[in-house]
């Protein structure tokens, strides 16, 4: 058995406290957005410009004026605010926002983290990826444990070209999750899905990690 | 001062040349210059340098001026969702740099503010710092970046004054406001142009030193890219 993409997002939304500042991906992060805990109230910032984005609009009230960084159309709150893209990344790259949500393609044992580009394939361009993990204080990636071509995707050194170096502090995968309590240290395994066994694991990825399970 | 020209054509009259670099505003297909990136392509100026975060969509925005074969290199951060813009990369006809995002907005930045390099933690030990001076600030690294100017800025904005003083509206103002300070000419486009003095002067976004001339917009098709909505809730 696995987590099912709402499962892992919800485990993600664990990590928030409420009146987080968080910035989360574009794909399986902004499901995490649905699943916040009772009691927690978090400020979702846009990289384009807009701190405090509201749920998806109704149709007549549609705003091409008004779009996420995955160019959704958004709705604001009676508390957002507008800014331009160098006050943005101020917010960003200066440390202000306390959790960024992001997928991978793969992450390794130190820390590192690849996911903008498969080189080969079309250059998209890293967009706001690189300067969320350069600023972000805690990083939480949230990813399938393996590629859908069963290649491990928590592997001893990134092969893909990098976003940041030592910057993730947890794995929230469809089968486990990986944590550490800082950057200096080796992530731990602390939580399998359900069925899921340590052994099925240690087989899925390439990256050394101690075992730490809280259940 | 009054900086209202007639039209995107007399607006733009005397300021293209070949070889020249051009800002333009936007992010996606939020608050792009859509009634002045027309006039570029008619004129059919070439071999530009057009710095822009993203390169249009199809038949939208900078898409026209890749399609007429005006631009020779774009600075951009994100370039997706544009096949005409991946063929011409892959053809080696159209040279691509690849910035940060932030990095982007922050090189924009000090060009307008006049600093031509900073260092930034964005893209230390990836393909973004190889050949920059990398150095160490308070035991972390840093790397250095510099500044982005441009010989036109084309920004988008929703509303002037005579003066050229600006307000944006919602995500639309994006890079829009960054490139304002950073071109050595601004040209703006407006949905309501309003007379000098009537504008609050709490609440403007650019103030009108950064900007030379304004047009009332022709174009405003403002197409959606992700068109993304939820039900009424049944009462």
């Amino acid at each position: 058995m696995s987590w099912s993409r709402d499962e892992m997002a919800a485990r993600a939304a664990i990590e928030l406290s409420n009146g987080d500042y968080v910035n989360l991906g574009i794909g399986i992060p902004t499901l995490v957005a649905n699943h916040l805990q009772a009691g927690v109230e978090v400020i979702l910032q846009s990289e384009n410009g807009l701190l405090g984005i509201g749920p998806f609009p109704y149709e007549e009230d549609v705003d091409p004026d008004l779009i996420n960084a995955g160019k959704q159309t958004v709705t604001e709150l009676p508390s957002s605010s507008f800014f331009s893209s160098a006050d943005s990344f101020s917010m960003i790259r200066g440390g202000h926002i306390d959790v960024a949500v992001l997928g991978a393609i793969q992450v390794d044992e130190k820390g590192d983290l690849a996911n903008w580009t498969i080189p080969g394939k079309m250059l998209k361009g890293m967009g706001g990826a690189m300067d969320l993990v350069a600023g972000v204080k805690r990083i939480i990636v949230l990813t399938d444990l393996n590629a859908k071509n069963g290649e491990a995707k928590f592997v001893s050194e990134c092969s893909m070209p990098l976003t940041g170096k030592n910057v993730v502090d947890m794995i929230v995968t469809d089968k486990c999750v990986f944590t550490r309590p800082d950057r200096q240290s080796k992530f731990r395994l602390i939580e399998l899905a359900p069925g899921v066994t340590e052994s099925e694991i240690a087989d899925s990825v390439t990256a050394d990690y101690d075992v730490a399970l809280t259940a | 001062m009054n900086k209202v020209f007639a039209s995107p054509e007399a607006a733009l009259e005397g300021v293209l040349f070949d070889g020249m670099t051009i800002m333009s505003g936007g992010f996606g297909l939020s608050g792009n210059p859509e009634s002045l990136i027309p006039v570029i392509r008619d004129n059919g100026v070439k071999n530009l340098t057009v710095i822009s975060n993203n390169a249009g969509a199809d038949g939208f925005g900078l898409w026209m001026l890749l399609k007429s074969r005006q631009v020779g290199k774009m600075i951009s951060s994100y370039v997706g969702e544009n096949k005409l813009f991946e063929q011409q990369c892959m053809d080696g006809e159209l040279e691509l740099e690849l910035n940060p995002q932030g990095t982007l907005a922050e090189r924009i930045r000090a060009g307008g503010a006049g600093i031509p390099a900073f260092y930034t933690k964005t893209g230390v030990g990836t393909v973004v710092a190889e050949g920059k001076p990398v150095e160490t600030f308070e035991g972390e690294e840093y790397v250095r970046e510099t500044w982005l100017r441009s010989d036109l800025s084309i920004v988008r904005a929703w509303r002037a004054d005579t003066a050229g003083n600006l307000q944006y509206r919602k995500t639309a103002r994006n890079f829009n406001p960054n490139m304002a300070t950073a071109g050595k000419i601004t040209v703006v486009e407006v949905e309501e142009i309003v007379p000098e003095g009537t504008m609050d002067p709490d609440n403007i976004h650019t103030p009108g030193i950064f900007v030379d001339r304004v047009i009332k917009a022709t174009i405003n098709e403002k197409r959606i890219e992700n068109l993304t909505t939820r039900p009424r809730e049944a009462v």
